[in-house]
């Protein structure tokens, strides 16, 4: 069995420029990341290897050769021409994790547009703030999310093209165009727009503390970044059957669900469905998967299922395990390494960093519940909060920064410079998060370092929450903060205060979260609605989300000087 | 189709079934494997469950499997109902 390096043999003498040379990358030369993931595949012999296998929640199969992804995104692709798009315009992709949204996402590319995947179970409120700050011009869709982009197409004039990739055409409407990838006429050869290393190629939308979430750019070049990381951190080899958990709406799902394998020419399946255990493990049995990159929260999941239905099934030819979002805790390792005989290797990263930035290597000792080292290239430090100088004292706990520079770091906020800017201090791009760094050089992750609540691996922005409460008509004030979850890690808890006329009731809670599910997204749901007479704030009228987040987690309230008393 | 069980049903085409959403739900349509409700709605459906039948569902019982299909909620809710003040 082929034993995986060691950390010192990956750092040794390393250099971006490895990822390129496998890439056949030329600094200079043009380099956009959907031709790099199917005609350079094919180009390399391996037109008829599976891409993509994939299977919806019914059962219903489909596969992909390398050379079907080509072809099928060349057809995209002179589809949009055909419509007008044009290079650095974006367009959206709001689809299920159907073929459509794999293939689409590699014909925007290709026209040198900008893809921006967003998630299918977002409400039309969070699809209307992310489509308006985009300037979006199209967006692919299925028919069943095609009501909620119609609620909002009258508040989006840039809007252009409304593609519908399952519709009837007759029953479409003005900007309504039907769009059947398979059943189109098959491209074979398309002219790839020539980008360039800095030419924009995809927007993330991610949530902050304050305002509306923000627009992530990334670019072509970040492919160096993705293909390199999936390759050692995934541990990635010519023949695995790869299975990445995490939809392409959020910054996993593209980066290591399409990008990672796509541009290492690996074999990925694809399941379309909600958590279910028991078809999970039939899922990993049937398509033999190898290596599975996961996230706390399903395997919490699965824990919580017990393990007599993992044991019902042929798990063995899972080979490595990753997870990513949310720390994983030391009971979900050891429970792993029960289950599976192996352990999940924890990685570390976020929208802006775009690829894997700390990480348990294959080969390195597990330290359960740490996030282990930096990949080699990336400078990672924790800092003091005040000086924002390094903490070098072992155990002692500071900001998560990262030196500036690797190859997928975040461009910028789109429309939001003065947004980006505050991401950096003393020369250091801060994640957000604290952390601690032990003796050996393992990070060990302690909480968020602003009010994002991180569920499910999930941010959600508690601002993007509160502005939907208040337009709930009983709601006065809000405030939204984490509240500690087993399963989940944290979830979104609300403080709410009443207009007068209403009455707290568990009617009212379960009315004013349902209405949250819908026009936001079961994510940014309140499990928990807790209907106070006020708020606190400080002596300005700030409400204070610090003291009620305190309050969730049992810690300290901490300087309360500047709090205004009732 | 008793009254509980017209209730369940009733209450995720009302809440979880898109406008655009043509599929049937029957009693044994998958809910949380098809995606159609997540582990985050699943809390507004116990909530509501809670709240109607007057009931505890203990988190270890309030699984994604225990809520896949509303002939199963529909029999978790009748376990918890029985075990507190009679049969629904």
């Amino acid at each position: 069995m082929r034993s995986p390096p060691s950390y010192q043999d990956f750092t040794a003498n390393f250099d971006w420029n490895v990822a390129e040379r496998e890439l056949g990358y030329r600094p200079g030369s043009p380099i956009n990341v959907a031709w790099m993931c199917s005609d350079r595949i094919c180009q390399l012999g391996l037109a008829n290897k599976f891409a993509l296998l994939w299977e919806d929640y019914q059962g219903n199969e489909k596969r992909f050769t390398y050379d079907d992804v080509r072809i099928l995104s060349n057809t995209i692709a002179q589809f949009l021409c055909m419509q007008g798009i044009q290079p650095g315009e974006r367009v959206c992709l709001f689809l299920d994790r159907v073929p459509e949204l794999y293939i689409g996402f590699l014909a925007i590319l290709k026209i040198g547009a900008v893809a921006q995947p967003l998630f299918s179970a977002f409400g039309d409120e969070s699809l209307l703030v992310r489509l308006a700050d985009a300037g979006t011009s199209a967006i692919l869709t299925q028919k069943k999310h095609l009501y909620k982009v119609r609620k909002i197409r009258n508040r989006l004039p840039k809007l252009r093209h409304i593609i519908v990739v399952d519709a009837d055409p007759t029953s479409l409407q003005e900007r309504e165009i039907s769009f059947a990838m398979e059943q189109a006429p098959r491209v074979e050869e398309f002219s790839t727009y020539p980008t360039t290393a800095e030419s924009p190629s995809v927007l993330h939308y991610t949530s902050g503390t304050t305002g509306q979430p923000k627009g992530a750019q990334h670019v072509h070049y970040s492919i160096i970044a993705q293909y390199l990381t999936a390759k050692w951190v995934l541990d990635l080899q010519p023949d695995d059957i790869y299975w990445c958990n995490a939809d392409p709406g959020w910054v996993t799902g593209t980066s290591y669900g399409i990008i990672g394998p796509w541009s290492n020419g690996i074999t990925q399946v694809v399941l379309d469905s909600g958590f279910n255990a028991e078809r999970w493990y039939e899922f990993i049995e049937k398509y033999r998967v190898t290596v599975w990159y996961s996230a706390p929260t399903a395997i919490r999941l699965l824990m919580k299922e017990g393990v007599e239905i993992a044991r019902k099934h042929d798990l063995s030819s899972l080979r490595h395990l990753a997870s990513v979002g949310e720390p994983l805790n030391p009971e979900a390792v050891l429970w792993s390494e029960d289950v599976f005989g192996k352990p999940f290797h924890d990685t570390f990263w976020q929208t802006e960093t775009g690829c894997i930035v700390i990480t348990n290597f294959p080969g390195m000792p597990i330290k359960p519940g740490s996030m282990g080292k930096p990949f080699p290239g990336i400078t990672a430090t924790v800092l003091d909060p005040k000086s924002y100088a390094p903490v070098n004292r072992a155990g002692a706990a500071g900001l998560i920064a990262l030196r500036p520079g690797w190859p997928s770091q975040v461009r910028g906020y789109w429309n939001n410079e003065a947004g980006f800017r505050a991401k950096f201090k003393n020369g250091w791009y801060l994640c957000g998060d604290r952390a601690s760094i032990d003796a050996d050089g393992y990070f060990w992750f302690m909480g968020r370092d602003d009010d994002v609540i991180n569920t499910g691996g999930h941010l959600v922005g508690p601002f993007e929450v509160e502005s939907a409460l208040l337009g709930c008509p009983a709601v006065a004030e809000s405030a939204a903060v984490a509240k500690p979850d087993p399963i989940n890690m944290e979830v979104v808890k609300a403080y709410v205060t009443l207009k007068g006329g209403f009455q707290p009731s568990d009617d009212l809670e379960l009315e004013i979260m349902n209405s949250i599910r819908k026009r936001l997204s079961p994510l940014a749901m309140p499990q928990e609605i807790e209907f106070v007479d006020s708020l606190p704030k400080t002596r300005s009228g700030k409400i204070v989300r610090r003291i009620l987040r305190c309050r969730e987690f049992n810690e300290p309230l901490g300087d309360l000087s500047t709090i205004m008393e009732d | 189709m008793d009254e509980i069980t017209k209730v369940v049903r009733d209450y995720i085409i009302r809440e979880y079934v898109q406008e655009g959403d043509d599929r049937e739900i029957s009693e044994t349509t998958p809910l949380l494997s098809s995606g159609l409700v997540d582990s985050f709605s699943m809390v507004s459906l116990l909530r509501f469950l809670e709240k109607k039948y007057a009931i505890h569902i203990p988190d270890a019982d309030a699984t994604p499997e225990a809520f896949d299909t509303v002939q199963r909620i529909v029999a978790l809710v009748r376990r918890f109902h029985r075990a507190g003040v009679g049969s629904v």
